[in-house]
């Protein structure tokens, strides 16, 4: 075979192979070349996170605002204490939004829901939500209901 | 008893010695290279023929293994409700796993045992003695460039592979079986992370890729020069490299994806 079709082949070869990793990075992982927008970080503690994993959404009416960016432990009130990271294109949840665990379906993944209060202040960097839900486990709710049904 | 012994003996010292050579050529190969211009000049028609000329039967391949996926993944996805992860299960299972494997498996059956034939054929005919008798040394003349050759072709394959899988799931989930085409692409965008599993998958292909153009080139430059020589070692590059690629890829995915 010539050189030159060799050298063209080849070529059109490692083209395509790159072709597909960049339409496996748009299309497939959703990689994001725009700038990322400024995030800004705000805490909420949980009494119980059972099952929300780093990565997981935070929504608002529905809509991805952020993610879960860390999970870690206050030992001291023995609560759950996680970081989201909120898209700075929305920066205007009051100080008294409520962020509760909800579950995506019946046995789908968790993720955070916001539901904005109504106060003139916004979260900024740093700041904390206070007003949290934490995740409906199961067993817990089982429990409950076996208890006051012994009641009767 | 004696016997026994000398006889472990040779076969533990002939082994060491066999992976000394492979070593050794691997070191020639990597260390050594001709000079630039010489070097891009062998190495365009070893990527012709390792790359190139795989990628008919890489991507069928693929292509086959999405569709198999999402026809297999949505008959039990669908009995639990949530044939919408049907591209998350076919992208991820193709990005991480099959992808890389599945294209190291067919690269050594295609390209590793035609490349230990070739190389086998010019050591059986002398060429390789020829070579170094004109002053030019084999193992940078012969098998440097096609070691490299297979380095670059097996991610760009692996690349290959997992876009037909994943545009072959598509084809059967979407518009075959029915799966909302915007749950298909969303469900796997939303899970699909392209440094965790884009990236490790290229990692993998890449890591497959040198050792089984590794075992290709030494099988080829070791065996024995005569035609059951020859027959024998295209056999033990297919067999060593696709042990080493299953081996590998488990040690790999405990330390990439051991945490997820």
């Amino acid at each position: 075979m010539k050189t030159r079709a060799v050298e063209v082949t080849v070529g059109a070869f490692v083209a395509l192979g790159l072709a597909f990793l960049a339409w496996m990075a748009i299309t497939v992982s959703g990689l994001d070349f725009s700038p990322a927008d400024d995030e800004y970080r705000v805490s909420a503690r949980f009494s119980n996170i059972a099952g929300l994993k780093p990565r997981a959404k935070v929504t608002s009416a529905g809509v991805t605002v952020g993610r879960v960016d860390e999970i870690a432990l206050d030992p001291e009130l023995g609560m759950a204490v996680v970081t989201l990271a909120l898209n700075g294109k929305f920066d205007q949840f009051p100080l008294d939004t409520t962020a509760s665990i909800l579950t995506s379906g019946l046995l789908g993944e968790k993720y955070i829901g916001l539901r904005m209060g109504a106060e003139f202040d916004y979260l900024i960097d740093g700041d904390e939500i206070v007003d949290t839900q934490s995740s409906l486990v199961l067993e817990e709710l089982i429990g409950r209901f076996l208890l006051s049904g012994s009641d009767d | 008893m004696i016997n026994f012994l000398a006889a472990l003996g040779r076969t533990t010292l002939s082994r060491l010695a066999g992976l000394g050579r492979a070593f050794f050529i691997l070191a020639q190969a990597v260390f050594r290279p001709t000079g630039a211009g010489a070097s891009i000049r062998l190495l365009w028609p070893e990527i012709y023929s390792a790359g190139v000329l795989s990628l008919v039967i890489v991507a069928v391949s693929g292509l086959f293994i999405g569709m198999v996926l999402a026809l297999q993944g949505y008959s039990i996805l669908v009995d639990f409700g949530s044939e919408q992860s049907l591209g998350q299960l076919v992208s991820l299972t193709l990005l991480r796993e099959l992808g890389p494997v599945v294209t190291a498996l067919l690269f050594a059956g295609r390209a590793g045992s035609a490349m230990t034939a070739e190389i086998g054929l010019m050591k059986a005919t002398e060429q390789l003695a020829s070579l170094s008798m004109l002053g030019v040394d084999p193992v940078q003349r012969v098998v440097a460039p096609r070691f490299w050759a297979g380095v670059i072709s097996m991610p760009l394959l692996a690349i290959v592979f997992s876009s037909l899988g994943i545009l072959g799931g598509h084809l059967v989930g979407v518009d075959w079986l029915g799966v909302d085409a915007g749950a298909y692409w969303g469900n796997m965008q939303a899970s699909v992370d392209f440094r965790v599993d884009v990236l490790n998958g290229l990692i993998k292909a890449f890591v497959f890729g040198i050792f089984v153009t590794w075992i290709a080139v030494y099988q080829g430059m070791d065996l024995i020069p005569t035609a059951e020589g020859i027959s024998r070692a295209t056999t033990r590059t297919v067999v060593y490299g696709s042990l080493a690629v299953l081996a590998l890829d488990f040690f790999l995915t405990a330390m990439m994806f051991g945490d997820y």
